[in-house]
Order: structure tokens, then C-alpha cells, then sequence
């Protein structure tokens, strides 16, 4: 775990994403599918991202701006420099026979770095417009669909080993077809390095933080990770959620994975 | 020396132990008597001033603490803080109990006030008497800000047997999605912290080192050495980093650093000599260096 200040050497529009270009300075580029956390300039806390590309002088991320921090990323220019910590998590096991990549959107991210270290294995790809499939760009070769088509129509009956990246939906699809695929999740983090517990997925039934044992969880081995999204609509039982303190309490009275408190 | 220490539940010494070598003192994060899966996410938000969490004391409970965690957090050499954390005096005592002989365990620190779970039933100075009477060990109250009179809440668990407070708790706060108008946190509330809560830090600090003579350790908002400068002014003899720790894991080197240049420019051969130095009448120098 290091971290630098780098100098912003460019930035490159993809479709509707943003490849910020750094100096890559002291920093090792870590193994495809670890992640850096990126000072997003004016905003108080940094923000997770995993690496695109790199070269010998250069780390490259995929961003797309969905938020304050993001756009402050995206907003960066030639001559600027930002804080980079990394690299941090778990990445792919890139001991792997029949390699398949699969990317939803900005799940492309990783997918070039990965795609280098495997040799160019063959990919394929979703995105939700044909200005997103731009971003397609990035691994030649590889198989695209746009929606209303889904990613997992391309899926082969023998798919090998899948490496996926991608939003929830499509992850938990590939959990439900590929057992034993890699998979990349994404968490809210404040630190990325295990200080804040800001970041828990469910793993085998407890809370984990991704940050330490991800982002890339293998789907039938480790559970699944919880949504965050579909968190949001979850009802808010204050009460039920933190009694597990008490030896009163049933044991199952934990928060379940449906966000729920049963 | 002004000690620097981690705000519990800022840091796990044991995925960043370098980061907890670069420390005074490393606090660990609350441990209850039993495990707890901690609260369902998203348990993060970042706003505009600060950000709240909502994590819910999440840990592995007093018996894997210390026969698990307790021999490896030793041997990193950094004296050990333990934040204990309870929902009846009884628990407490219990804690401190099982603390009490630990010969690597150098503080034990009350979390009287988190406020992402149900609070005890007993006032601070209860929780804190049950505490001393289960324990040798120096005892820290963590105190909330979110109180109308702090220093009266000091000077009950002073009178206890508080041996110092920590300064403060995070508050409770609220953000909402700005599109669905439906909180970001998935218990709405959570506690706020960083730089927004600095100046009520800093108010804490100040009233509480008038109304008691025991150390306090002041944290909340500390980003640099200058915020810092100020929380010892204000009374404060150590200082925690938090949530500045989730942007730059180098904070510690770099405050210390901070801090000793500021009290240089000051006139001030170390820091230290700084503490509480808001409470006596303006001097001409302090005055011209701000």
C-alpha cells in the first residue's frame, strides 16, 4: 500500500467515459482487478477505482461521471496531480485454463489490464447505448451487444473461466449460470483499506468489507455479496436490525441479505 | 510531545499495521461482549462538509478480541487503547473485567455515546463507575457532543474515577439521495464527522477543560496540523485523526509534522506547551501570528 501524488498526463473522452491518464510515479500496478483510490479534488473523501491500463510510464482509469467525485475526476486536467493510494483488494486469479471475459458498462474497466495479463482472451460485452459501446474500443476483438440485448445471450453453453465485471444485475445472472466465476463487485469505500467498515457485502452469511476480501469474489464459492441499491428500498427496522447484542436476542435476528430483518 | 492517536473505529492496525506503527497509541475499534454483524448497508455518504457512517459497532465480540486479535494487535509494538462499547453498565464492567489483567492492553477507552445503536439505560457516570470498579486500567470516557451541558457530563465521570475523556463522539446526521428524497444510509441516520464537526469539537474541548483537571484527548474534523494546534489550545493534551485517516493514510507523520512546525512558528518550543493556552487572556504574539 503506497501512496503518491501523480501528475495528470491526460485525459481521453470514450464515448461517455473519461480514461484519466496519471504518471504512474513509484506505484506498482498491482494484479488486474485490484484498485486504487483516486483524490477526487474537493470532495472529502477519495474514490475507488480499478485500473484500466497501464504502460510503463502510466496508469489509466475508466471513469464515467455519475456524482460529485466522479465528475471532479473526469473534470482533471493535463498538468494537475491528485493523490493515488494503491494497489489495494483482492484482484482475478489469473491462473486460468479457458479464460472469458464479460463486461456490463463501465465494467469494462479492468478488462484491458485483465485482458493483457491473460494474452487477450476472448470477451464479451453489454453496454446500455451504442454511444457506451464505444468504450468497446478498449479490447479489440471482443463480442458486443446493446440493450435491450443482455450480455449473458452471448454467454456460450461451456463458458470456461469467467472473469466479469459489471453492474449488479448482471453479476448476480452470472452467479446463477457460472458457478465458480470471478467476479468484480462494487461498494460504496471511504478508505479502501479496511479501516472504515463502510464498505461490507455479505459473504457466507456475515458481513465482509469488499475492500479486503474483493473486489473479485468467486461466485459459488462465497456467497453473494449484498446490493446496496437494492438496500435503498429496504424497510428501516432500527430496532430489529441491532439486536443482536442481547443473549435474549434469536440468533437469526441479524440484518438477511434481502434487506430484510427477519 | 502532543501524542497522536487514531479515532475509534478509523482504523484496523491489523490490514494497515504501518499505519498504526506511525501513531502514539493505536485505538482499537469498540468491542462488545458479543459479536455483532454490525448494521446493513449502505453504511456510508459523503456530504458536503463531513460524511456519516452508520457501522454499527460491528466486531468480533470480547472472547475472539482477545484470544484472536489482542496477541497480534501486541506485536506491533504501539501502545494499545481498547474501545469498549455496551448497552448496560453491567456490560461494561464485564468488558473491563475481562481487560484487567491484560498486561498489553495500556488504555481502555468508555464509548459512552455512539450513536448508530440503542443507548444503555444508565447515565455516563453510571456506566463509568461500573467501569472503575471492574478495572485498574486508566480509563477514557468517550463523550457525545450531543449534549447540552459536556462539561457537567465531564465533571460526573471525573468524579467516578474517569482517569481522561475523549473528545468527541461523531453526532448524529442525516443525508438524503438528492433524486429520491430517501436517506443514503440504509438506517437513515448516521454519525457526522469530519471537518464539519471540528468547531464543535474544539466547544467541547474548551468547556470541559475548564470544568475538569483530567486529560482529554481531542479529535473530531483534525485535518491538519493547524486544526490540531487548535484542539490543544482549546485543552486538548493528545489529539485522534478519523476521518481524515480514509483520505490519507499518512496523516499521523504528516500532522505530527504540522504540529511541531506550527508551534516553532509560534514561538513555541513543542507543541505541548500550547495546551490550553485559549484559556489565558490574548498575548500580543499569538495574537499577531494568526
Amino acid at each position: 500500500m503506497r501512496r503518491e501524488l501523480l501528475g495528470v498526463v491526460g485525459t481521453d473522452a470514450i464515448g461517455p467515459y473519461t480514461l484519466l491518464r496519471l504518471e504512474r510515479g513509484g506505484l506498482d500496478p498491482g494484479v488486474p482487478g485490484e484498485f486504487f483510490m483516486l483524490e477526487a479534488p474537493g470532495r472529502l473523501l477519495p474514490r475507488p477505482m480499478s485500473l484500466c491500463q497501464t504502460t510503463a510510464g502510466e496508469l489509466a482509469f475508466l471513469i464515467e461521471a455519475i456524482g460529485p467525485g466522479t465528475r471532479a475526476l473526469c473534470s482533471l486536467e493535463e498538468g494537475d496531480a491528485i493523490h493515488v493510494l494503491g494497489p489495494l483488494g483482492r484482484g482475478f486469479d489469473l491462473e486460468v485454463e479457458r479464460p472469458l471475459l464479460v463486461a456490463g458498462g463501465i465494467g469494462i474497466a479492468p478488462m484491458p489490464y485483465v485482458s493483457e495479463a491473460l494474452g487477450n482472451p476472448p470477451a464479451i460485452l453489454g453496454f446500455r447505448s451504442e454511444r457506451h459501446a464505444e468504450a468497446a474500443s478498449l479490447l479489440p476483438g471482443a463480442h458486443v451487444v446493446v440493450e435491450p440485448r443482455l450480455v449473458t445471450e452471448l454467454l456460450p453453453d461451456d463458458p470456461g473461466d469467467v472473469l466479469a465485471c459489471g453492474p449488479e444485475p448482471m453479476l448476480e445472472a452470472l452467479q446463477a449460470l457460472v458457478p465458480g466465476a470471478q467476479l468484480a463487485w462494487e461498494a460504496p469505500m471511504a478508505c479502501g483499506y479496511g479501516g472504515c467498515y463502510g464498505c461490507v457485502v455479505e459473504i457466507d452469511g456475515h458481513y465482509a468489507r469488499l475492500c479486503v476480501e474483493g473486489p473479485v469474489l468467486r461466485g459459488g464459492t462465497q456467497g453473494s455479496p449484498t446490493s446496496p441499491l437494492l438496500r435503498r428500498a429496504a424497510p428501516i427496522r432500527r430496532s430489529g436490525a441491532l439486536a443482536g447484542h442481547s443473549p435474549a436476542s434469536p440468533a437469526n435476528d441479524r440484518p438477511q441479505l434481502d434487506g430484510t430483518v427477519r | 510531545m502532543v501524542p497522536i492517536l487514531n479515532a475509534s473505529g478509523c482504523l484496523d492496525a491489523l490490514t494497515a499495521p504501518e499505519v498504526a506503527k506511525s501513531l502514539d497509541a493505536f485505538v482499537t475499534k469498540t468491542v462488545t461482549p458479543l459479536p455483532r454483524e454490525g448494521n446493513p448497508p449502505p453504511r456510508i455518504a459523503e456530504t458536503a462538509h463531513g460524511m456519516l457512517n452508520s457501522i454499527g459497532l460491528q466486531n468480533p465480540g470480547i472472547d475472539a478480541f482477545v484470544r484472536e486479535h489482542l496477541p497480534r494487535l501486541a506485536r506491533l509494538g504501539v501502545p494499545l487503547w481498547v474501545s469498549v462499547g455496551g448497552f448496560s453498565a453491567d456490560d461494561f464492567a464485564l468488558l473491563c473485567e475481562r481487560l484487567d489483567d491484560l498486561a498489553e492492553v495500556e488504555v481502555i477507552e468508555l464509548n459512552l455515546s455512539c450513536p448508530n445503536v440503542e443507548e444503555a439505560p444508565e447515565t455516563a457516570s453510571e456506566l463509568v463507575a461500573a467501569a472503575r470498579a471492574a478495572t485498574g486500567k486508566p480509563l477514557y470516557a468517550k463523550l457525545s457532543p450531543a449534549t447540552s451541558d459536556i462539561a457537567e457530563t465531564a465533571r460526573a465521570v471525573a468524579e467516578v474515577g474517569a482517569d481522561g475523556l475523549s473528545l468527541v463522539n461523531t453526532i448524529r446526521g442525516l443525508e438524503l439521495d438528492g433524486k429520491t428524497l430517501r436517506p443514503k444510509l440504509a438506517l437513515a441516520s448516521g454519525g457526522y464527522s469530519g471537518p464539519a464537526l471540528r468547531p464543535i469539537a474544539l466547544a467541547c474541548v474548551y468547556a470541559c477543560a475548564r470544568a475538569v483537571e483530567i486529560p482529554i484527548v481531542g479529535m473530531g474534523g483534525i485535518r491538519s496540523g493547524r486544526d490540531a494546534v487548535e484542539l490543544v489550545a482549546a485543552g486538548a493534551s493528545a489529539v485522534a485523526l478519523g476521518t481524515v485517516l480514509f483520505s490519507d493514510p499518512s496523516a499521523p507523520d504528516r500532522v505530527r509534522g504540522e504540529l511541531d512546525a506550527e508551534a516553532k512558528s509560534r514561538g513555541y518550543v513543542s507543541a505541548a506547551e500550547i495546551r490550553a493556552v485559549a484559556h489565558e487572556s490574548a498575548s500580543p504574539i499569538a495574537a499577531s501570528a494568526d
